[in-house]
């Protein structure tokens, strides 16, 4: 006790010299910044060591196959042997798979949730926009394997497939419409894609259309527009990137969404251009075989695997170069 | 309805089993152990194919709970291939798949553990044709129409191939939608090895295996339910899938005529026929091909993978006690018929018991083979 007492004067000291410039202050801040440039680092180190093992472990099929041929090719026969490859690995149906059903979501999830979220921001009362935007965001975590069952069971044979077939014999003629409706297939894995990617896209658009600012739309009131205009002309092009934005982040789930995709798509190995065909996209198409694979079938998920990483990449890049254009010519300095 | 039959009579099962295997398996502890502890205890893992998962767990559960409350076994229906690979890195006590083990996996095993490993099948499961209109229930198909439908050749019911089979039979003219698994299975397996045996112009273009590069124009679906989903959706919905989910799911069936010519309705019975025609060799490397008389002629196995050495000697005892429980309690083997699955005849089931006792024989055999002989002694005496 009594030796704490000649410290007691020291005491005012501190505070004197300010909280920010103290040796604790000083100390906290490169140690902060370490911190937070390690976590940063960490993403990136994980990132390359994914990319790498898979890539190494993905190498005897690049290897017979070719980069390009794994690619394009259209066949893809698993071999069962424990050292080499016997199989031949095309991966184009499950490439194919993918773009067709992202692309589908994408299409359908877009419009929509622009339109929710302008709803809820301009359109809908008060009372009404705050539950419903619960409600979408409560969409946002029911877990994909429900979306998956739900489609399945009673999505497909109830609503879909009557659609279908009323579809099919209005277009049958067009090659995207070709009959016959097998129920699972390419188009209600993207319509139940839509309605997993809606929430997220709807949370974003919502967030970039409140903010606005208020002032723009008061001066196009002022000026005589309607409330149609001043949605379509003004608040809209104003969030133009937060709403690619959204679309990337929508179209990012699509492309890697395993098991909801996995139960509606109607797996196998080939491909077709009717909407209604069955294929499989490269996630489902590794969860699917991947439990019972050989050491050689799971070399050529691993390349499936590669492949994805890439497509995403690519896709990732196309919408980032579509803002940029875009950008130049809504003059809009975009993501 | 049928499955709460059968989860029923299990329950009911129970205490009746508890006290007629109580006292065998203590008796069997006392032979191993030579008066040492009484009951068995250990903890074992066993991973595999998720085919007899459903039978694996029931016999687990009456095992555990009933004949051995000392032994816990864990299994894990990750798939036969993980169960082979997790066998080979010896990740778990014994491993288990719709396909046996070649010579390359044999070599691989034995390299890995530094002993032979061991494998015999303990369980035999038919894989049925099951059909969406339930009028077509009975439909008589045979290899050549069943090839035929799968490489979209047959597109009707109607066709001139079924109808010559089926002579008696009102054939609608609905397009046909074969089904078929999407995910890697051995049901794919057995039917395409079937279809490969039995059709020449099958085994060039499609080959056998778990996964197959399908023709255009089918319905995959994701695991025996995904399945039946795309049977029972399409009008024209016709797919193969286990007998016993076929049976809970109580799904129209077709019969199909077997090597003799005739049509066999996939049963129990007839399961059971086509595992007594097999000729099953040795080193239980086979496949149950070309079967007649009242054999049904699509039907699998599932074997069980173990080492000749490197087990605790307690861990050992627990799987050889587990097994020869499994293949020769009455209890364990009324459990297997209930699910749908065949069990082994007797004279199989004899000569897969003297395959899993050699489980650990090369490490310190001497006391491996007192208690072996000691079960069997119990055995004859049952």
């Amino acid at each position: 006790m009594s030796t704490e007492a000649p410290e007691a004067p020291q005491a005012p000291e501190a505070p004197r010299r300010g909280t920010l410039t103290s040796g604790k202050g000083r100390l906290a801040d490169p140690i902060f910044k370490w911190v937070v440039a390690a976590c940063g680092t960490i993403v990136l180190v994980i990132l390359a060591l994914m990319v790498i093992r898979t890539t190494t472990e993905a190498w005897p099929v690049f290897a017979k196959e070719g980069f390009f041929g794994f690619l394009i090719g259209e066949e893809w026969t698993a071999g069962g042997s424990r050292t080499e490859i016997t199989g031949t690995y095309g991966a184009w149906p499950f490439i194919y798979g993918t773009l067709i059903t992202s692309v589908i979501a994408i299409a359908i999830a877009l419009p929509l949730s622009i339109m929710v979220a302008v709803y809820l921001t301009h359109l809908a009362p008060r009372r009404i926009a705050k539950p419903l935007s619960y409600t979408v965001e409560l969409l946002a975590a029911v877990p994909s394997v429900i979306f998956g069952l739900w489609g399945l069971h009673w999505f497909l044979p109830n609503v879909m497939r009557p659609f279908f077939e009323w579809l099919e014999g209005a277009m049958g003629w067009f090659f995207l419409f070709e009959g016959p409706v097998r129920g699972v297939g390419y188009l209600p894995a993207g319509i139940v894609l839509a309605i997993m990617i809606l929430p997220i896209m709807t949370a974003i658009i919502r967030e970039v259309v409140a903010v606005q600012p208020l002032e723009q739309q008061m001066a196009a009131y002022a000026l005589g527009s309607t409330r149609w205009e001043v949605i379509t002309k003004v608040v809209l092009p104003a969030s133009f990137s937060g709403i690619v934005a959204a679309a990337m982040l929508g179209l990012g789930r699509a492309l890697g969404e395993t098991i909801a995709v996995l139960m509606l798509i109607g797996g196998s190995q080939g491909w077709g251009a009717s909407l209604f065909g069955t294929g499989s996209s490269m996630a489902s198409h590794i969860a699917a075989t991947f439990g019972e694979s050989s050491p050689e079938t799971r070399t050529g998920l691993m390349a499936i695997g590669v492949a994805l990483f890439l497509v995403t990449m690519i896709v990732n890049i196309l919408a980032r170069v579509i803002v940029w254009r875009l950008g130049q010519f809504t003059g809009d300095a975009a993501v | 309805m049928r499955n709460g039959r059968s989860k029923l009579a299990v329950l009911a099962a129970i205490p009746l089993l508890a006290t007629a295997c109580g006292g065998g398996g203590d008796a069997a502890g006392d032979g191993a152990d030579g008066g040492g502890g009484g009951d068995l205890s250990a903890q074992l893992t066993g991973a595999g194919a998720s085919f007899p998962d459903p039978l694996f767990q029931d016999w687990i559960y009456e095992y555990s709970n009933g004949v051995q409350p000392g032994v816990s076994v864990n299994y894990q229906s990750v798939g036969s291939g993980a169960g082979v690979e997790q066998f080979l890195e010896q990740t778990v006590d014994f491993g288990s798949s719709e396909e046996f083990l070649g010579e390359e996996d044999l070599a691989a095993a034995a390299e890995a553990r530094g002993c032979e490993a061991v494998q015999f099948p303990v369980v035999f499961g038919a894989v049925v044709i099951a059909l969406s209109n339930p009028d077509l229930d009975g439909l008589v198909l045979d290899a050549e129409t069943l090839a035929g439908i799968y490489s979209t050749e047959i597109t009707t019911f109607d066709d001139p191939a079924i109808a010559e089979l089926n002579p008696d039979m009102d054939l609608p003219s609905d397009e046909i939608i074969p089904v078929h698994r999407s995910d890697s299975s051995g049901t794919t397996y057995v039917f395409s090895h079937y279809l490969t045996t039995e059709v020449e112009s099958w085994a060039d273009e499609y080959g056998e295996g778990k996964e197959l590069d399908w023709a255009d124009g089918l319905v995959g679906g994701q695991q025996n339910d995904g399945v039946a989903q795309g049977i029972t959706q399409n009008p024209g919905g016709l797919g193969y899938v286990n007998q016993s989910f076929a049976q809970e799911a109580d799904l129209a069936v077709a019969h199909i005529v077997n090597e003799d010519g005739t049509p066999i309705e996939p049963t129990l019975e007839s399961t059971i026929a086509a595992t007594g025609e097999a000729e099953i060799p040795d080193n239980f490397q086979f496949s149950i091909d070309n079967i007649g008389g009242e054999g049904y002629p699509i039907a699998g196995s599932n074997w069980i993978f173990t080492y000749t050495c490197g087990y605790d000697q307690a861990n050992a005892d627990a799987i050889i006690d587990f097994w020869t429980w499994a293949l020769t309690d009455q209890g364990a083997q009324d459990l297997a018929g209930e699910l749908g699955y065949a069990p082994l005849n007797e004279e199989l089931t004899e000569r897969v018991i003297t395959e899993l006792e050699k489980t650990n024989s090369e490490n310190g055999g001497g006391d491996a083979d007192a208690d072996t002989g000691a079960e069997e002694d119990a055995e004859a005496t049952e």
